[in-house]
C-alpha cells in the first residue's frame, strides 16, 4: 500500500461521503475520547504518572539493546525460544517455518498490529496455513477482506448490519438479525471450534518484560488467553521497542494503556506468558516462541524520530484527531492510521511511499495532548514535511509556488506590487463581494475562496483611515 | 509605555483589513501608542509548516530585524504569535546573533487578548462602565478556541475574559477546542478533509443556537466563513472586531 496525495484524498473522500461510516466513526471516537478523559481524571497524579512513563520509555530506548538481551536471557531460561527478525519477510519466514516444522495447517490469531505490519496472514496463506483472526473486530475485517481502520477497534468503520451480512455469508445463511448479542453468540460458537482445532496460536504483545522474559497481552474478549494457551504452540510477534525493563515499569505502562485506549482502568483480560507449560501444569503450550521484530525501528534510535518508538499503540491520538475522524483509517493506506500512523508509516515503510501522510494533519496538536507518553507528533510531522522538501519529494509545482511566494514576501515592496496585481486580476471574478469561480476551478471545493480586500490594511494605515 | 508595534499578519493585511483596524483602535482606546512597521509581510509560518525551512528562516530574520526595536509587539492572531514566540528561536538557532535576537523578540510578542489582560487588565471593564450601554445583554456569542492559541500559548481564559468584560454573554459550544479544519496550507492540500472538519465544527457552533461565532485567529475566521452560506444565520467574527464593536457601540455596523 501507498498514500500519495491523490490516493489519500480519494480514499478520504469516499469515507467523508459515506454517511453511515461518518456516523459510526464520530460516535465511536467520541465515546473513546469521553471515556479516556473520565478515566484519567479519576487517577491521582495522572500528569506526574505520564511524565514518569515518558521518562521510563525514553530511558529504556536509550539502553534498548541491553534490555532486549536481558529479555532474551530470561525468556530462554524459562524455556521460550527467542528469534530476532530484521524485517517483515524474515519474521514471516520464522513464523511459517515454525508452523511447517510442526505440520500446522490452522492457526488462531489474537489481535496484533505487528503481524498486520508484516502481512503475516498473506505469508501464512501462501504457505498453505489458514490463519483465523479471533479478535471480534479483526475477524470481521478478515471476513470482509479488509485492513484494520483503527489500532484498537479494527472494524470501527463497520455497522452491525454489515457485520450481520458478513456472518450470514460465512455461515451459508441468507440472513441474520443485526442484533449485537446474537451476532456475538454466532462468533463465539464459530471461533470456539477454531480455538480447539488450531495447531498453533499467534499473538502480538502489548509489552515484553525484560526481568522475567514475559510477554504481556491485554484483550477484552479473552481470545488472547485462548490463543496463547489452547494450541500446543504459541508464537508472539512483538516490536523491539515494546520492552519494559521491570514489572514496576510494566505496572505503570498497563495503568496508562487501557485508560488511554478505551477508558477502562484495566482491560478485561491481562495475560502474562512466561515460557511454555511446565511439568505438572494442567494446560498451556508445549512450545513458546517470541519473535522480536525490528523492521525499521532500530534505525530510528538516535535519530530525530526516536521519540516515536515510545508509542504503546493505545489509539488515543486517532480518537481525538479531527482529520482521522473525517478521513477514517483506510485513507492512510497503512495498518497504522491517525497521527501515529502519519508519522510511523513513512518512517517504517518509506517516505516516498507515503508522501501524503505528513500533510494529513492540520497541526492542531490534540494528539500530543492525549498521548500517554506525550509524544510530540506535530513536531515529527513538521520534520517529515521538511524531509519531503529536502529529499525532493515535493511536487515541482509546489516547490515553485512556495519558493516564489517566499521570495515575494521577503520584500514588502514586491509583496505590495504582487498583491496590487492580484487585486486587479480578481476584479472580473468578484460578484457581490464574493469571489466566484466555476466549481471545477475552485481548488478548495465547496468552500468560498478568500479574496483580497479592496484596500489592504497598509493602504488604510497610510491614508490615515485606521 | 513606548510605542508598541502592530504586526497584523499577512492575511489580515491583504484579506481582512477590518481586523487590523479594530485591533489598532482597541489598543489606542486602551491608551497605547500604536505603530505599524511598514516593511512587515508574513511571519513565515506557512513555509515552516509545509517544510520549507530555508524560506521560513529568511522571513523569520526579516521579521525579527523589523520588530526588534519595539518594546512590545501585538498580533491579532494566536497562531502567528505562537510562530514568533515558540518557533523562531529554534528556527534561528544556528546563528547565535539571530538566536538571541529571536529570543528577545519572542519574549515581547503577544496575542491581542493576552496583551490586554497583561498590560491593561481593567481597561475593558472600565470602558464599559464609562460608556454604557455597549452591547446589550442580549448579545450571546460562542467562542472557538483556535488550536495554536489554545494548545501552544495556553490562552483560553484571556479571550473569554475580554469578551465578557465587553458585555458579551458566552454560550460555550461542545468541543470548543476542536480544530476548525484550517491548518494553513492543509486547507488547500486536502480540501475535502479540511471542509468536512469545518462542517463538523460549524455543526457544534450551531448547536448553541447562538448566531455569532467568535475566533481570535484570522485563518480560522477565513476558513469558517468560507463554509457558512450567506443568509444561513451564522456570523463569524474576529475577536478584535467583536471587542471594538462593543466599545464603539455599533455592533451592527461592521457585519462581514
Amino acid at each position: 500500500m501507498t498514500a500519495t496525495m491523490r490516493e489519500f484524498r480519494d480514499r478520504a473522500t469516499i469515507a467523508i461521503e459515506d454517511v453511515r461510516l461518518q456516523t459510526a466513526l464520530e460516535a465511536a471516537t467520541g465515546r473513546f475520547c469521553t471515556a479516556r478523559a473520565a478515566a484519567l481524571a479519576k487517577l491521582p497524579w495522572v500528569e506526574a504518572m505520564r511524565d514518569q512513563f515518558k521518562a521510563m520509555r525514553a530511558a529504556t530506548l536509550a539502553n534498548l539493546a541491553q534490555h532486549l538481551e536481558q529479555f532474551e536471557r530470561q525468556a530462554t531460561a524459562v524455556g521460550a525460544q527467542v528469534h530476532w527478525a530484521r524485517g517483515g519477510a524474515e519474521a514471516c519466514a520464522i513464523v511459517t517455518g515454525i508452523a511447517q516444522r510442526r505440520g500446522v495447517t490452522l492457526v488462531t490469531k489474537s489481535k496484533s498490529m505487528a503481524t498486520e505490519e508484516i502481512h503475516l496472514n498473506t505469508a501464512l496463506a501462501q504457505a498453505g496455513i489458514q490463519p483465523v483472526e479471533t479478535d471480534l473486530g479483526e475477524w470481521i475485517i478478515q471476513l470482509a477482506g479488509e485492513a484494520p481502520s483503527h489500532i484498537i477497534a479494527p472494524a470501527i468503520h463497520k455497522t452491525k448490519e454489515q457485520v450481520a451480512a458478513l456472518f450470514a455469508q460465512e455461515l451459508g445463511q441468507t440472513e441474520l438479525p443485526a442484533d449485537i448479542p446474537a451476532l456475538t453468540a454466532v462468533a463465539r460458537q464459530m471461533l470456539r471450534a477454531k480455538f480447539l482445532a488450531a495447531g498453533m496460536g499467534i499473538s502480538g504483545g502489548n509489552l515484553a518484560v525484560a526481568e522475567t522474559g514475559s510477554v504481556v497481552l491485554v484483550t477484552n474478549e479473552g481470545n488472547g488467553r485462548m490463543v496463547t494457551s489452547a494450541p500446543p504452540v504459541h508464537v508472539a510477534v512483538i516490536g523491539i521497542e515494546k520492552i519494559a525493563p521491570t514489572w514496576d515499569d510494566a505496572a505503570l505502562w498497563l495503568s496508562l494503556l487501557a485508560r488511554s485506549a478505551t477508558g477502562q482502568p484495566m482491560s478485561i483480560y491481562t495475560t502474562v506468558v512466561t515460557g511454555p507449560k511446565r511439568a505438572g501444569d494442567p494446560d498451556g503450550p508445549e512450545e513458546v516462541h517470541v519473535v522480536l521484530l525490528d523492521n525499521g525501528r532500530s534505525q530510528l534510535i538516535g535519530s530525530k524520530y526516536e521519540e516515536i518508538l515510545q508509542c504503546i499503540r493505545c489509539g488515543a491520538c486517532l480518537n481525538i484527531c479531527p482529520v482521522y475522524r473525517e478521513a477514517g483509517g483506510h485513507a492512510y493506506g497503512s495498518p497504522y492510521s491517525g497521527p501515529i500512523g502519519a508519522v510511523l508509516s513513512p518512517l517504517l515503510f518509506g517516505l516516498e511511499k507515503y508522501p501524503a501522510l505528513p500533510h494529513a494533519s492540520s497541526l492542531c496538536g490534540a494528539c500530543k495532548e492525549v498521548c500517554p507518553a506525550r509524544i510530540d507528533l506535530p513536531r515529527m510531522l513538521l520534520e517529515l514535511r521538511a524531509d519531503l522538501v529536502a529529499q525532493g519529494l515535493a511536487s515541482p509545482v509546489e516547490q515553485f509556488l512556495e519558493q516564489g511566494a517566499a521570495l515575494t514576501m521577503r520584500s514588502s515592496r514586491v509583496w505590495q506590487f504582487v498583491t496590487a496585481m492580484g487585486r486587479w486580476g480578481q476584479r472580473p471574478l468578484l460578484q457581490n463581494g464574493r469571489l466566484t469561480l466555476p466549481a471545477s476551478l475552485n481548488p478548495v471545493g465547496e468552500r468560498q475562496l478568500p479574496h483580497l480586500a479592496a484596500k489592504s490594511f497598509r493602504e488604510l494605515w497610510r491614508q490615515g483611515e485606521v | 509605555m513606548n510605542p508598541i508595534a502592530l504586526f497584523v499578519t499577512c492575511l489580515v493585511d491583504q484579506a481582512l483589513p477590518e481586523v487590523g483596524v479594530a485591533t489598532a483602535r482597541l489598543l489606542r482606546r486602551a491608551g497605547f501608542q500604536v505603530e505599524f512597521p511598514q516593511a512587515q509581510t508574513c511571519c513565515g509560518q506557512p513555509f515552516f509548516n509545509s517544510g520549507y525551512r530555508t524560506q521560513a528562516r529568511e522571513l523569520a530574520q526579516h521579521t525579527v530585524a523589523l520588530l526588534q526595536p519595539y518594546e512590545a509587539i501585538v498580533l491579532p492572531s494566536g497562531s502567528c504569535t505562537a510562530m514568533i514566540r515558540l518557533e523562531y528561536p529554534h528556527l534561528l538557532a544556528d546563528n547565535p546573533r539571530w538566536y538571541y535576537a529571536a529570543r528577545r523578540v519572542a519574549a515581547k510578542t503577544y496575542e491581542l487578548s493576552e496583551f490586554l489582560a497583561k498590560f491593561a487588565p481593567d481597561f475593558l471593564a472600565d470602558h464599559k462602565l464609562e460608556t454604557m450601554p455597549l452591547v446589550s445583554s442580549k448579545s450571546p456569542i460562542t467562542y472557538h478556541d483556535s488550536c495554536h492559541m489554545n494548545r501552544m500559548l495556553h490562552l483560553r481564559a484571556q479571550p473569554r475574559a475580554a469578551l465578557r468584560a465587553a458585555g458579551y454573554e458566552i454560550v460555550e459550544m461542545a468541543e470548543s477546542e476542536r480544530c476548525c479544519g484550517f491548518g494553513g496550507l492543509f486547507s488547500v492540500k486536502m480540501p475535502e478533509v479540511s471542509n468536512a472538519m469545518t462542517v463538523a465544527k460549524l455543526r457544534l457552533a450551531r448547536q448553541t443556537a447562538v448566531t455569532t461565532l467568535i475566533t481570535a485567529d484570522p485563518g480560522c475566521l477565513q476558513q469558517m466563513r468560507g463554509m457558512v452560506c450567506p443568509g444561513d444565520g451564522l456570523v463569524v467574527k474576529h475577536l478584535a472586531v467583536a471587542l471594538e464593536e462593543a466599545l464603539s457601540g455599533n455592533a451592527e455596523e461592521q457585519e462581514q
